[in-house]
């Protein structure tokens, strides 16, 4: 086994810090050492998009991203999107639109479209579509997913 | 009372917070403490003698705590079962480590179990196997021919079973044919990909002996019992959990050799042991579905009348037959009527071992492969008579009066309508003005496809006479000493909704609040006895049985309130959730009030037990047949042999509809992986039985961009074989679309001469068909 390092990595808006061996790799720390399952790994090899986190405001997939490159770094996961019992809109959209069924997609789709709506508040359905692509869905077909996103986009440039 | 409140209504799912929210437990989720961590050596050879395996190296590095081989565990785990039965089937031994030998590119050899999983995985690099490797055969077809290599010694010829189906005078009706339309097709080999992989834990009490199981599986019943003739293990001291379950689609339809060697390894060891599966040994060691060529024949009249169809295919089985793996082909049989009167039916298929993974059920089962079948060359027929597509289908559809409707094949149709699926469709898609947009664009030089599919498929599995485990489903209901009601369900949803649902049946019955319901499914412990979720059969099936159950509970809490109101149980009515004598309804006591006086039991009917559950099983007396219309719209680019679908509109019946919202899903779910067969998805292993296709960057899955907006209609034929009128709707989608695409493309590329294009429809496979139309043009 390789030297630990000490990493501290801001999660939710909360420090957390670690011993760990370099090659951990990020998703991992965010399941299994702070004990966020909410992160899904679907390929490890950075195609189905289950594991994307945001990493300092952008969505990345944890499944190829070191633990140690986010050190001192900031992640937000699918558990810190609500505040507190109260929904994130994409939250409240995926729900109303039906926009998910097994839910394991979910979190990571949800946080690319949260991306999505950062960069584009009114998206096209051509531009939702392009915008997950990077996020793979077996039980929806997407279509729900794609309402969901527009719905959304609506509400989060309501609040603003 | 209004018979529905909620059953019909498009409620959102009460599943959704937990899992918007990432709060959900799927198997990797659940934390055991002191949980140790298996990864498997897989074989990188589709065919060797093991001559040995060394793994004392493996055994003697950092977190190690076992190593085990198929040797050493040989005698202590059974045979991975398969419980479809067929009277000329041959079962290999297929037991759950290989012993001496490896029959696929993936067969496991030995098992790392450590501290964590990182360890796990070094140390399956210091297991040192020497292979001999076995001449290898990946193709079914070439696996048949003399010569061939041998995969189970006991079986030279490779036939794995053999099935055949004959009604009615064939050879009369090819006779008697104006024309005979042959069609050869493939149905290739699919990987299900559920977005979870497989994973398992298992945690053995060595005081209690008692072994729990979580496993991301569809049939946590079955596999208890499974696991138990496996391990020897006494089922009543076998639990097994589907806790969450990120998708399935029939691939975890199954007991798989890791649920046992997970199990026994957690027994060995005392401590609990997790196994959680990567994507490549997804594509590997999880089934796959369809695999199947086959030549087609039909009979007909000058008019279009079917007269007889014949269909001989060949089944790839893979190395080892998994669960249902011999039940799936005999499925295609059954459903070679497709919506039409077909006269006299024959299918013959043939079993074949070939040294790749098992095949088994992926949504549709052998009823994508019939539906394809009829579907393709009933469009052949249209288009060698000249007869529009719409015409033939609706020539030889049976009417409204001949249901129910018995196949040559033996099934009888519940209820269909299948002409007005069709008009609805025709009408939505505005087929007359896209036949002249089609005529006019080719004078342009471009090239749009229409096509068709007029599918009915099987689904509500049972009854139990035609299921190999079963086809039955039970359902419990509570009312709890505080009003608030549970429901037990032998069914276990993942993804499909049931937690919604069938608390608005539960609901509407008892006449009780939807946030009041709780719904209960995937753990054997609590859910006394059940059969699972498949086979499109949950709602029809489970969702009866679950109603059933509330139906006795409220007729248990009609007596009570009868005693209580002093009255006679026919005056009281129900409303509202309260029992009244009729034209008092003031007076009236609740369903919670009701429920306390039944664990209270001091004021109960005599002879009554007291409580306010019930318990009921529904055993189906038929299957059920949902039906219905897709209509594809692509354009082809001859020049680049893209495909676009430009349109695709869907009229599905599903019979009595309990949530709109979960049907929509559970259809447009259903298309993107019709349409993913149709044009992308393919599993490709090569002449030496490696796998091509092993990758999520190598198996083309949907993604959002490549679908296009479906349209979705329906229409609504109630079954008569539930009293809840639902048919089931999980495959509808699947099946129904991948010949629609298809058709329109063959459609498409009419003027250059096609007649058929084997899936998946390639870019590439279409470019070479245009360029050699073109070239023969240009000789010509
Ligand atoms: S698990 Fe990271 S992209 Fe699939
Ligand atoms: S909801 Fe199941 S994979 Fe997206």
């Amino acid at each position: 086994m390789a030297a630990t390092r000490r990493i501290t990595i801001n999660i939710n808006g909360v420090s957390t810090s670690h011993e760990v061996e370099p090659r951990l790799l990020l998703v991992h720390y965010i399941r299994d050492m702070v004990e966020l399952t909410g992160t899904h790994v679907g390929c490890e090899t950075s195609v189905c998009g289950a594991c994307t986190v945001m990493l300092n405001g952008a969505a990345i997939k944890s499944c190829t991203v070191l633990a140690v490159q986010a050190d001192g770094e900031e992640v937000l996961t699918i558990e810190g999107l609500a505040q507190g019992e109260q929904l994130h809109p994409l939250q409240e959209a995926f729900w109303e639109c039906h926009g998910l069924q097994c839910g394991y997609c979910t979190p990571g789709m949800i946080l690319s479209a949260y991306q999505l709506l950062l960069r584009l508040p009114r998206p096209t359905e051509e531009e939702i579509r392009h915008g997950i692509e990077g996020n793979l869905c077996r039980c929806t077909g997407y279509q729900h997913i794609v309402d969901a996103v527009q719905q959304a986009a609506g509400q989060m440039r309501a609040r603003r | 009372m209004p018979l529905s409140r909620l059953v019909g209504a498009r409620i959102k799912r009460r599943e959704d917070p937990r899992l918007v929210r990432g709060l959900a437990h799927y198997v990797d989720d659940v934390r055991l403490p002191d949980t140790l961590h298996v990864a498997i050596l897989r074989s990188p050879h589709a065919h060797a003698r093991i001559r040995s395996i060394r793994v004392e190296e493996a055994s003697k590095a950092p977190g190690v705590v076992s190593v085990v081989t198929g040797i050493d565990i040989r005698d202590s785990i059974g045979p991975v079962p398969v419980v479809a039965q067929n009277p000329t089937l041959r079962v290999p031994l297929h037991t759950v480590l290989a012993v001496d030998k490896v029959c696929y590119v993936g067969d496991g050899v030995a098992a790392v179990v450590a501290q964590d999983s990182y360890a796990a995985q070094d140390a399956l690099d210091l297991i040192q196997v020497d292979y001999e490797p076995l001449p290898v055969v990946s193709d079914p077809e070439k696996a048949l021919a003399p010569g061939s290599p041998v995969i189970h010694s006991e079986w030279p010829d490779n036939v794995a079973f053999r099935w055949t189906l004959k009604q009615g005078n064939l050879a009369k009706a090819f006779r008697d044919a104006y024309r005979i339309v042959k069609q050869h097709l493939v149905h290739q080999r699919l990987a299900p990909i559920a977005i979870e992989g497989r994973g398992v834990l298992a945690r053995y009490l060595p005081g209690e002996k008692e072994l729990t199981v979580w496993s991301s599986t569809q049939i946590p019943h079955l596999l208890k019992t499974q696991l138990s003739i496996m391990l020897r293990q006494p089922e009543n001291l076998v639990r097994v959990i589907a806790p969450e379950v990120g998708g399935a689609f029939g691939s975890k339809l199954n007991v798989y050799a890791e649920e046992a060697l997970v199990a026994y390894l957690s027994r060995t060891l005392n401590r609990p042991v997790k196994w959680i599966e990567e994507r490549r040994e997804n594509f590997q060691a999880t089934i796959h579905g369809r695999g199947q060529v086959g030549d087609v024949e039909i009979a007909v009249k000058k008019d279009g009348t079917i007269l007889g169809l014949q269909y001989r295919a060949i089944a790839d089985i893979g190395a080892y037959h998994q669960l249902l793996t011999p039940g799936i082909p005999p499925l295609t049989g059954l459903m070679l009527s497709g919506a039409y009167k077909i006269p006299c039916i024959s299918m013959e298929v043939t079993g074949v071992f070939t040294n790749k993974m098992s095949t088994d059920a992926y949504r549709g089962a052998g009823r994508p492969e019939a539906t394809y079948v009829v579907e393709r060359i009933i469009d052949r027929v249209a288009q060698e008579l000249g007869i529009d597509p719409v015409k033939i289908r609706q020539k030889n559809f049976p009417q409204r009066r001949d249901f129910p409707f018995k196949t040559a094949t033996g099934l009888i149709y519940d209820s269909g309508n299948y002409r007005a699926a069709l008009s609805k469709a025709l009408k939505l898609a505005g087929y007359e003005k896209l036949r002249k947009e089609q005529k006019r664009l080719r004078n342009q030089g471009r090239y749009l496809g229409i096509g068709l599919s007029t599918y009915v498929e099987i689904s509500g599995m049972g009854p139990s006479a035609a299921m190999p485990a079963g086809g039955w489903e039970s359902g419990t209901v509570r009312v709890e000493p505080t009003g608030k009601v549970t429901v037990l369900t032998g069914t276990s949803p993942h993804g499909q909704g049931q937690e919604t649902s069938f608390a608005q049946i539960v609901a509407d019955e008892l006449g009780v609040d939807l946030d009041d319901i709780t719904v209960v499914h995937g753990d054997t412990a609590v859910v006394t006895s059940g059969i699972g979720t498949f086979g499109s059969r949950a709602t029809a099936v489970g969702g009866t049985a679950v109603l059933q159950a509330a139906t006795k509970v409220k007729e248990k809490a009609r007596k009570i309130a009868a005693n209580i109101l002093e009255a006679n149980p026919v005056d009281l009515v129900f409303s509202g959730g309260k029992f009244a004598v009729k034209g008092v309804p003031k007076k009236g006591i609740t369903i919670q009030q009701i429920a306390l006086e039944a664990h209270l039991a001091t004021n109960l009917p005599k002879r009554m037990e007291p409580g306010l559950s019930a318990t009921s099983v529904f055993e189906p007396s038929n299957f059920t047949f949902p039906f219905g219309t897709h209509i594809c719209v692509v354009e082809v680019d001859p020049k680049s042999g893209e495909v676009t679908v430009k349109k695709y509109i869907a009229v599905d019946d599903c019979g009595k509809v309990i949530n709109p919202l979960l049907v929509d899903g559970q259809i447009q779910g259903g298309i993107a992986q019709g349409i993913g067969q149709a044009l992308w998805e393919g599993v490709v292993y090569d002449e030496n039985g490696q796998l091509l296709t092993g990758s999520l960057m190598d198996y083309a899955l949907p993604k959002a961009k490549d679908l296009p907006r479906l349209e979705l209609a329906r229409t609504e034929t109630p079954t008569p074989v539930n009293p809840l009128g639902a048919k089931g709707v999980g495959e509808s989608g699947t099946i129904g679309s991948t010949p629609a695409v298809v058709n329109a493309v063959v459609d498409a590329l009419a003027p250059f001469g096609v007649v058929h294009i084997d899936m998946p429809l390639m870019p590439e496979k279409i470019w070479r068909l245009c360029r050699s139309k073109d070239a023969a043009d240009r000789r010509g």
